[in-house]
């Protein structure tokens, strides 16, 4: 029996009860539809995720003070104001596995354009600083070793500070005071949203690292240094070094503790891929019982078919069916019928996730793999549940199956 | 050639109940040659039915030999026995059995579905120059219930010989309809035997009988008379004279 046949047959008895067909499809439908759904969020939201961990910087660590302990008591973490422009220079001299270190010297102050003032932080920083910490200049321009050399009094505000100082006015080329030092605006940073921790990345001000420190700072003291590695799997190594370095430049010994902490993002990386682990193996459960759902309710009504067809079986017998063509006719029923709902789960799945996510605000990624398998998988539990009613039919006595009232 | 299309020899069926043995034939000798019109007769528990059931390859002989044009059926296998089915034999049902819903054409093209040599090139063509030949050739797109019995049981013909077989099997062809249309119905019949087809109707009917050019009867698993029909009544004519009284 020729394929196109088989295939027409089962759509003409699927089309026969058409409510039946659907009711008997609601269980994959509701079972493909809901992991699809849920795929599609959660990949958004891990992009998500993904991209605020990016935001904080590229292959980012951190090196901080350390604790000062003084007898027995200790500090906390920076209490010790072991760092400084020196360590940036020898970690920029002597890494090999860094591409790019910048000191952050930060003060919070009371800044004041004209009318307006606003209090944030301003950090001075290296040019590096913007490619590690992944700022970018939307209008106006950044500052080189130039700036750092002449301790220039230049600015690059974030959306939030432009939006507070300068309300509804271009700021570049305008001048702010900060501690009463006037500084000149040269530029506007992308606005990068808030962080992973809900901390607005777009309240600051970015100047060069030697006008912070010399002009609005002790001139001495650099609570942190960020650093690049040059890809994420030197980030482990690169850490090393800087210990190295750091511990070499401090004359720490090996039985010493260090005074510094350097920290990366593999502790946020970890716990995002946590939460995916966790919701793959939750949607791989739901997947896991709706199909098996769906399908026993596949079963269920294909054994009714085949008793309701018993004398059409007797028939296509009598004149000449093979078993395997009656098999083959029932197993093609059952997953077109599968595959009918898996497409209509798949459809509604990407609707209701394009849906929600509009709603909550989490972007939705639609994954071509994810939808390939979930066909896969629904004509597989089509043709696996649909087999027992199928080799039922296949196995009637022509005889019996004519007389059958 | 001896002609003779179909040959059972000693053929017994015995049906094992568990507690009880059935013993539906006891040893059924007969041949059924080319352009043969037969009715087989008995009452019910004859066997006439088991012996229909062997006959059209539905079943299996517990013991014997049943040659359907020189092909020993009781050595094949379920696939086989589905091709001959296919290819040599044409049921006819008292109840029948087309397929609902589905159109006289496409009932009657059912069985070139499963038309494994592809014999037929033109399924659809061949459908429909068969049931030109029975009489509906202005019917070809009706679903059953939108034919009378008459005209059903002449779709369940033209399905019957669609596939040029070697013999028509009609169990009990005019059980479900009246004496107009099971005159009709004879009527295809002796028209198709004229034309050469081999046909065993499985009857109880003395009447239907009638029609028929040989009579096999079979009492308690045996035949008990097998003789010919020395001048079979002719359908059409009965159905004509009965047109005439109902015009006068």
């Amino acid at each position: 029996m020729k394929w196109r046949k088989l295939i027409q047959v089962a759509l003409k008895s699927i089309a026969r009860n058409k409510m039946r067909t659907l009711l008997t499809m609601l269980g994959i439908i509701i079972g493909v539809g809901s992991v699809i759904t849920m795929v599609a969020l959660g990949e958004g939201s891990s992009r998500d995720i993904e991209g605020q961990v990016a935001s904080l910087g590229t292959n980012l660590l951190m090196i901080r003070s350390g604790s000062a302990h003084v007898g027995g008591a200790r500090g906390g973490a920076g209490t010790l104001e072991s760092l400084s422009m020196t360590d940036v220079a020898q970690l920029r001299d002597a890494s090999t596995l860094l591409q790019g270190v910048s000191p952050e010297v930060r003060v919070s102050s009371q800044v004041i354009a004209g009318g307006n003032n606003w209090n944030t932080s301003i950090t001075g920083v290296s040019p590096e600083y913007f490619m590690i910490r992944n700022y970018q200049v939307e209008t106006g321009d950044s500052f080189g070793e130039r700036e750092i050399r002449t301790r220039a009094k230049v600015a690059l505000l974030g959306k939030t500070v432009a939006k507070e100082l300068f309300p509804g006015v271009d700021p570049i080329g305008a001048a702010i005071r900060i501690r009463n030092v006037p500084f000149k605006v040269i530029g506007v940073l992308v606005s990068k949203g808030p962080s992973a921790f809900g901390t607005d990345q777009d309240d600051l001000i970015l100047a060069p690292s030697t006008t912070v420190l010399y002009r609005l700072s002790d001139g001495k003291t650099v609570r942190s240094i960020v650093a690049s590695a040059v890809s994420p799997e030197s980030m482990e190594s690169a850490k090393k070094e800087i210990g190295a370095i750091l511990r070499d430049a401090h004359r720490i010994s090996a039985d010493e503790i260090d005074d510094f902490h350097i920290n990366d993002q593999t502790e946020i990386n970890q716990m995002a891929t946590r939460v995916t682990g966790t919701l793959t193996l939750l949607l791989s459960a739901i997947a896991a019982v709706s199909l098996l759902v769906g399908g026993i309710g596949i079963m269920n009504i294909m054994l009714v078919s085949v008793t309701e067809r018993t004398r059409e079986i007797g028939i296509r017998l009598a004149i000449g069916a093979r078993p395997l063509d009656i098999l083959a006719q029932f197993l093609v029923e059952a997953a077109i019928l599968s595959l009918l709902g898996g497409v209509i789960g798949i459809v509604g799945g990407l609707g209701t996730a394009w849906g929600l996510g509009a709603l909550i605000g989490i972007s939705i990624v639609v994954n071509p793999t994810v939808i390939i398998v979930a066909v896969l998988f629904t004509g597989a539990v089509g043709i696996f549940f649909g087999f027992y009613p199928a080799r039922k039919a296949a196995n009637l006595n022509p005889i019996d199956a004519l007389r059958y009232e | 050639m001896s002609a003779a299309t179909l040959v059972v020899r000693d053929v017994t069926k015995v049906f094992d109940l568990g507690a009880v043995q059935v013993h539906a034939l006891r040893g059924v000798t007969l041949q059924i040659t080319q352009g043969e019109f037969v009715a087989i007769m008995g009452t019910s528990g004859s066997g006439k039915s088991t012996l229909m059931n062997i006959l059209g390859c539905l079943d299996l002989p517990s013991d014997g030999d049943y040659l359907l044009e020189g092909v020993a059926v009781a050595e094949l296998g379920r696939n086989a026995l589905a091709s001959i089915r296919n290819e040599k034999i044409g049921f006819v049902f008292q109840g029948f059995n087309l397929l609902a819903r589905t159109t006289a054409l496409e009932n009657v093209e059912l069985p070139m579905l499963y038309d494994r040599r592809h014999r037929i090139l033109d399924p659809a063509a061949a459908a429909e120059a068969a049931l030109v030949r029975v009489g509906l050739g202005d019917r070809l797109d009706h679903v059953p219930n939108q034919l009378s019995g008459g005209q059903q049981q002449r779709v369940a013909i033209a399905r019957a010989l669609v596939t040029q077989p070697a013999i028509i099997l009609a169990d009990e062809p005019t059980g479900n309809l009246d004496s107009h249309t099971t005159l009709e119905v004879l009527s295809v019949f002796q028209q198709l035997n004229r034309e050469g087809m081999t046909i065993v109707i499985v009857t109880h009917e003395s009447e239907v009988a009638r029609y028929c050019s040989r009579i096999i009867e079979l009492r308690d698993g045996r035949v008990q008379r097998d003789a010919v029909v020395p001048s079979p009544r002719l359908a059409t004519a009965d159905l004509a004279a009965i047109q005439q009284e109902a015009v006068l």
